[in-house]
């Protein structure tokens, strides 16, 4: 009985890591597609000077809030496809076959998902964060509150874009969807930034937030499954 | 064979045909009782309560504002519920009604911030602020709004409904994490005045308070007959290649 189940777990791991070189090649052959997201933040911010003028105070004291709402933005384009190509050749439904559970391989998705198309904007944040003026000291906060706050947006993600997988349309749809969801998250990781801004200490809302992706890290990916489901069994 | 534990007649009810006849008998009933609480509430808090201290006649709005927020997360409640049911048992009734309840759910939001809004110009001299109750009152009529929009996106109006239902579920979740961080974030609305687990700490006067409790009263009577009347035209559509239903329209137009 133990051997069996160290089998299977065996068998998880490498479903896992052949999904995740798929992925990755997948993203690899299409790398051009890759930098649009990043193009996006870049242009949107270099929008802002010119709406609101070149003033460098005014643009430091905005620009951690402003690069947040950015990068949330450039995300969402990304997401809605993060399951649609599945279902459509069938891949989906393999998943649903394999002796592997649906919840674990959605997780693995989404790891892939986010090293590929969220990881570069928060690479290219020092940039954008010059662009705007911000202050150096706040870039590692803004940096960390990111890279906590995208994780736990792609795995909230994860579940819609599962939801209107199998939908006529759904960008608007996904962004109206998001919303709700992303409103605590902003919060958090908005609050974590104006706070280094001014001084005070930012650790609360970051520790916050990472609790917050812990308990997503387990429950998404089981709302996920249970969405790829209703998704195929039309 | 598996014993079921249910009463027969939520089996009996859980049928097409019957709830639609059962929905037919109890409508206007539940309508006629709605109105007559609505015309009594609003009598009593238009009419016969006396004008407050500090705000004069303008806290009067109260009578509609409270008991629509009451519903607006009463319905949202109702719809996890029947959305849970529907992914749980695959019940189709459940299903209908979870989505149903939707557009009942978004209009008293709608309701609750509008009147808010024309409460606040004259108390915090403002139509909005982004206070935090209502930042969640905002956020809840988006998450009614996206629960809509996903049931009319797809083709399939059952795959539509279990798609749209376990976003609800996501949403119930979401909601008092929504409500502690935007408290957390930023507070001007005036804390609660009627607390139903210990009435000795309402701070709100009887006179003021039945007629809010019978306009709480009108408002759930018209959602549960406002959720009747829809969910039978509910069926109707989604079962109209059905025997029994072809049965009705010939009788209706013999």
């Amino acid at each position: 009985m133990a051997g069996y189940r160290v089998a299977i777990d065996a068998h998880a791991g490498t479903a896992c890591t052949a999904l995740l070189r798929r992925d990755f090649t997948l993203a690899w052959r299409r790398r051009g597609e890759l930098f649009l997201p990043l193009l996006y933040a870049v242009i949107v911010t270099a929008l802002f000077p010119f709406a609101l003028g070149p003033d460098p105070v005014l643009l430091g004291r905005i620009a951690g809030g402003v690069l947040l709402v950015i990068v949330v933005l450039a995300m969402l384009p990304a997401l809605e496809s993060m399951f649609r190509a599945d279902l459509e050749d069938g891949s989906l439904e393999q998943w649903l076959l394999a002796p592997q559970p649906l919840a674990l391989l959605a997780l693995t998705r989404v790891i892939a998902h986010w090293l590929t198309t969220v990881l570069p904007l928060i690479v290219v944040m020092p940039l954008l964060g010059a662009l705007l003026n911000l202050p150096m000291n706040v870039l590692p906060v803004l940096m960390l509150a990111l890279l906590l706050a995208t994780s736990l947006l792609v795995l909230l993600g994860a579940v819609l874009s599962a939801l209107t997988a199998g939908a006529r349309r759904s960008g608007i749809l996904l962004a109206l969807m998001l919303l709700p969801l992303a409103v605590p998250v902003v919060i958090f990781a908005a609050g974590a930034v104006a706070a280094a801004q001014s001084g005070m200490p930012y650790l609360a809302p970051l520790v916050w937030l990472a609790a917050a992706l812990v308990l997503a890290i387990v429950l998404a990916p089981l709302a996920c499954a249970a969405a790829l489901r209703i998704a195929v069994e039309a | 064979m598996s014993r079921s534990y249910l009463p027969h007649w939520v089996h009996w009810l859980g049928s097409p045909p019957n709830f639609y006849r059962f929905a037919g008998a109890w409508r206007p009933w539940l309508m006629a009782a709605a109105l007559l609480a609505a015309v009594a509430g609003l009598y009593g808090g238009l009419v016969l309560a006396p004008p407050d201290y500090q705000q004069g006649d303008a806290y009067r709005i109260i009578f509609i504002h409270v008991p629509s927020a009451w519903m607006s997360l009463f319905i949202y409640v109702s719809m996890a519920v029947a959305g849970l049911v529907a992914l749980v048992w695959r019940i189709k009734l459940a299903e209908i009604v979870a989505m149903e309840c939707a557009p009942v759910g978004a209009a008293f939001t709608l309701v609750t911030l509008l009147t808010g809004s024309l409460w606040g110009k004259p108390m915090w001299g403002t139509w909005w602020t982004w206070d935090a109750r209502l930042t969640s009152e905002l956020v809840l009529l988006f998450l009614y709004f996206g629960v809509i929009g996903l049931y009319n996106a797809f083709e399939d109006r059952r795959r539509g409904a279990r798609a749209a239902s376990l976003l609800a579920l996501v949403g119930i979740v979401n909601l008092p994490i929504v409500h502690y961080s935007v408290q957390w974030w930023n507070t001007l609305h005036q804390g609660t005045t009627v607390d139903f687990l210990d009435p000795a700490r309402s701070s709100i006067a009887p006179a003021m308070l039945w007629p809010l409790l019978v306009m709480a009263l009108a408002t759930h009577l018209y959602f549960f007959a406002s959720i009747l009347g829809r969910t039978r035209t509910g069926l109707l559509s989604l079962e109209s290649g059905k025997q029994w239903v072809r049965q009705l329209v010939s009788e209706a137009a013999p």
